[in-house]
């Protein structure tokens, strides 16, 4: 755009984008628009359920309140100490078997492109595959229960760990890792003196940033039989009893804002 | 300045005994969670032997007509609850991100936006679209209501913290003009984020797309329905022919999601 104004004396006109730029944004918002319209216009909605939508909800929180606090040294306590474990043992796992594919996936690390393609596709399908879809694979193989769990979580982190982890170590410095080989250290050595310090503080704020993220997810895993709070919460929700769901949906709050509370506390001390 | 004599030199890595006991600390507690959980190889083993079974009924996927008319209704549906659950989603965070920033927002508003916040986030979607069923019936727009909710919960937080990161002076340049507050915002706020925004609304509808796919298991349409009905009925071949379906779409929106965010960079 330059030039073609300066002859004739004008202002020289000043535009932020290109129009290659300005072509493809509009398009955008086009398609954006056109999207959504069809969406609306298409999409099965049955109006006879929403006329009742403010009683049903209103009756929803009526029989939630007051909750059923006698239901939580009964079945809450032990189900909820279940959904911990499962959701910080499926992280462990899924750094396990995250760290030595993330070294697979780091260009600078591993110098083969095959290689890195598989562990590139491992991550993908990993996190492709929802956390309750995992599930429902895993309890047809391994039954209801905790074990399932674990998997799941740990098989729908991997992608996520995997991946972070792995840029981390792609932006890691070669000079240390130089140095190292030029002083003789085995490989073994490069790896715990040379990248390890350099990638350290990603490796935490990932692994904590995914366990935070999978005591959300381990909740819901009992709604598939995979062991956690989310089997009291299914039992609850076919019995009908909404005064249970309330007491369960509100531990599941505290739980939550205590762990995000305790990861950026941990965050911020070692980070 | 005297030198330390040669012979006692310090080792160049000294031991880290704090890290190390923490390392094995998280060593016991692998070991005290397996046993509470009651993870055992036994169990492991005989899940593998049921594994090669399972895998076993779900070669080869199925794709007669009817299962793939069913499957392409369920999985149009799940788009158009991402793109709606998104759009709205997106449309809302705009005004709760803004009110949750503390550089622009008074404490009060602040503070009330991000604890709505907060209650957005800490519940899974599904969670929220089993509350939506109840409010509202079975169907697409209970999960609508589930990812709109949770689309506000992330989309608002990041929102929030980059409006915070944003330089003040172009907004005291602007407000120095005399600008009342709708043209600050207009000239000074939403030129500095909106490349960014437009970046988390773009990832949110990726992740709306994933989670649509399984808020039909509690009754919020899409896709999630058939795939467990399939699921519950031991079909494992439809199962596997639906999973692949669902692979493929996001394969599909994450490359169609990096060119949107590169237009937009």
């Amino acid at each position: 755009m330059s030039g073609a104004v300066l002859h004739s004396g004008a202002p020289r006109v000043w535009q932020r984008f290109t129009p290659g730029q300005r072509i493809a944004r509009s398009l955008l918002y086009i398609v954006t628009a056109i999207a959504v319209v069809w969406s609306i216009k298409t999409i099965e909605i049955i109006p006879e359920f929403l006329y009742d939508a403010p009683e049903q909800t209103a009756d929803l929180f009526k029989r939630m309140w007051p909750f059923d606090w006698a239901f939580y040294p009964k079945a809450i306590h032990h189900a909820l100490i279940e959904t911990f474990h499962i959701a910080t043992l499926g992280t462990i796992l899924a750094i396990v078997l995250a760290l030595p594919l993330s070294f697979l996936a780091a260009r600078n690390f591993t110098r083969n492109p095959v290689l890195n393609f598989v562990a590139q596709f491992i991550f993908v399908s990993s996190r492709s595959v929802n956390s309750l879809i995992w599930a429902l694979l895993f309890v047809a193989v391994f039954g209801p229960g905790a074990l399932s769990g674990v998997l799941s979580i740990a098989f729908r982190s991997i992608g996520f760990v995997g991946k972070l982890f792995g840029e981390a170590l792609e932006e890691a410095q070669r000079g240390p890792i130089e140095a190292l080989t030029a002083a003789g250290a085995p490989r073994s050595m490069v790896l715990a003196k040379g990248y390890w310090p350099q990638v350290e503080p990603a490796f935490w704020s990932v692994a904590l940033l995914r366990w935070d993220i999978n005591i959300r997810e381990s909740a819901v895993l009992g709604l598939v039989g995979a062991g956690g709070i989310g089997v009291a919460l299914d039992a609850a929700l076919n019995n009908l009893y909404w005064d249970q769901v309330g007491l369960i949906l509100a531990v599941i709050f505290a739980v939550v804002i205590v762990t995000e509370i305790v990861t950026s506390t941990i965050r911020k001390r070692i980070i | 300045m005297s030198l330390p004599s040669a012979t006692v030199r310090p080792p160049a890595f000294p031991a880290n005994w704090a890290s190390r006991i923490g390392w094995i600390g998280l060593a016991l507690y692998t070991l005290y969670a397996t046993s509470i959980l009651n993870l055992t190889w036994a169990r492991f083993v005989t899940g593998l032997d049921n594994g090669a079974k399972f895998l076993a009924r779900m070669f080869p996927p199925n794709f007669a007509p009817d299962k793939l008319d069913l499957i392409a209704t369920g999985m149009l549906e799940s788009i158009q609850i991402a793109i709606l659950a998104t759009f709205f989603g997106v449309l809302l965070s705009l005004p709760l991100g803004l009110a949750a920033a503390r550089n622009l927002a008074p404490g009060w508003l602040s503070w009330s936006a991000r604890g709505l916040i907060a209650v957005f986030r800490s519940f899974h979607p599904v969670i929220v679209s089993i509350l939506f069923v109840k409010a509202v019936g079975f169907g697409a727009l209970a999960g609508i209501l589930a990812l709109i909710v949770s689309s506000m919960g992330f989309v608002s937080k990041l929102f929030a913290e980059v409006v915070e990161e944003m330089s003040p002076k172009q907004v005291e340049a602007v407000r120095a003009t005399g600008a009342n507050f709708w043209n600050v915002l207009i000239f000074a706020v939403m030129p500095q984020v909106m490349a960014r925004f437009v970046g988390l609304s773009v990832y949110q509808l990726d992740s709306n797309l994933r989670n649509s796919t399984m808020v039909g298991i509690v009754g919020g349409g899409g896709i999630g329905a058939p795939l467990f009905t399939a699921y519950q009925r031991f079909d494992y071949d439809v199962v596997l022919t639906i999973l692949l379906c669902i692979i493929g779409l996001i394969l599909m929106t994450e490359m169609v999601s990096n060119r949107i965010r590169r237009i937009f960079q």
